[in-house]
């Protein structure tokens, strides 16, 4: 009983500990002034975060809108109400599948990475030396890496998007044989540049903010073993996407409820 | 890799992402440029406006030339009234023309059906800020049923 009560006790303090670590490696690594050689490293890491996951991010992206177009045409279908097939599509990519499908895709290619590289970083003592050397690796390993995590999930999410709606067109006009000219203009009809696409930018834009740090955090803090990195890489992954879904669904009843 | 091969791939990355952004906004939300220079604005009272929103379009002969600025209720007579923003490239209608709320296909959008009237000597253009005076109602589907059945119980 009373060994129950220490080890919640333990466990609530361990959580908020590691919160208040967060927040302090977070809050240290941005207080710096950007010059032209953190702009060079920040432009490194938008190269591996960024460009390095286009190919999935593409595919995915391509396969997820043919798949929307073609169930959503036959159901739209029965209806007779295939037009809508272009919002249906368009309204499901921006508002939710965009920002979410890729910051889920991102998390697992890029959050998983940072994580592990951080980790061995940390593990073969590179940190440490750095330190010895009065660099900090706060604003020379993390800050960067952020930076280039935040700047390049939401280009992905743009990207993901759009090639998204040209799968769905793929199918809905050139396949299934819906006028094109229909399909485009129900779909301009009724997407708002400010209600669909600015609030999926945000949101891809919050859910880079929370994996690229809950990526570092694990990275830069775990233990310095392979099991130790092995069990980080695995926690950024599983925490970021629950925490990607658990948000997108408060952020939506804040947009749209 | 050198320094500057990875600068030209996140120039092209970040570069499509605009370009995506940019076919986003023009392509997908039909994001149109005209200013406010290019267009004059109109307005229509209607006893019932249906289903009507801002941003509906006004077509005569099913040529988009306008769309609907606001709604607005006129809080002495009780009576919708309708600013519509039509295109100066599709020039002015004269005073007889008429305005009708019309309802694309069964069950589709609602928008503003504009039918030019005649010109003769003594009619005059409409202008920035004039009233179309001759305008028709949406149809509201309940209603009809309501006459309709109506209608019946008369004859029985």
């Amino acid at each position: 009983m009373i060994q129950g009560i220490v080890r919640t006790g333990a466990s609530t303090l361990h959580v908020i500990g590691q919160l208040g670590l967060a927040v302090v490696m977070l809050l240290r690594a941005l207080a710096c002034a950007p010059n032209a050689k953190f702009l060079r490293l920040v432009t490194a890491q938008v190269y591996f975060l960024g460009v390095l996951s286009l190919p999935i991010i593409l595919v995915a992206g391509l396969f997820i809108g043919m798949v929307l177009g073609l169930q959503g045409y036959n159901v739209l279908v029965g209806y007779s109400a295939e037009q809508s097939l272009g919002t249906m599509v368009a309204l499901a990519l921006l508002r939710e599948l965009g920002p979410v499908v890729t910051a889920l895709l991102f998390a697992g290619r890029a959050g998983s990475a940072l994580t592990a590289e951080v980790g061995l970083m940390k593990s073969t003592e590179q940190l440490a030396s750095m330190e010895m050397m009065a660099v900090d690796p706060l604003k020379r390993i993390i800050a960067p890496r952020f930076w280039g995590g935040v700047i390049a999930m939401p280009l992905l999410a743009f990207l993901f998007s759009m090639i998204a709606i040209w799968g769905g067109s793929l199918v809905g006009v050139d396949w299934k044989g819906i006028d094109s000219g229909g399909f485009w203009a129900v779909m301009q009809a009724s997407v708002n540049v400010y209600e669909d696409i600015f609030f999926g930018f945000l949101k891809s834009l919050i859910f880079a903010l929370v994996i690229c740090w809950i990526a570092l955090f694990n990275g830069f803090y775990c233990q310095p073993s392979s099991l130790g990195i092995s069990q980080a890489t695995t926690k950024t992954v599983v925490n970021s996407s629950l925490l990607v879904l658990a948000l997108d669904f408060v952020l939506t009843i804040f947009m749209y409820g | 890799m050198s320094e500057k091969k990875l600068h030209f791939f996140v120039g092209c990355f970040v570069l499509s992402a605009c370009a995506a952004l940019l076919l986003l906004v023009l392509k997908v939300a039909g994001f149109n440029l005209t200013g406010q220079s290019d267009t004059y604005q109109l307005v229509a009272k209607f006893d019932n406006i249906g289903g009507l929103k801002p941003r509906s379009p006004v077509k005569v002969g099913g040529v988009v030339v306008g769309r609907v600025e606001s709604i607005d209720l006129e809080t002495e007579t009780y009576t919708p009234i309708v600013t519509l923003s039509m295109f100066k490239k599709y020039g002015y209608y004269p005073e007889t023309s008429s305005a009708a709320i019309l309802t694309a296909g069964l069950l589709g959008e609602q928008f503003i059906g504009l039918r030019a009237g005649f010109i003769d000597e003594d009619i005059v253009m409409l202008e920035q800020g004039d009233e179309i005076e001759d305008t028709k109602s949406a149809l509201v589907l309940e209603d009809l049923i309501g006459q309709f059945l109506y209608s019946i119980q008369d004859k029985e």
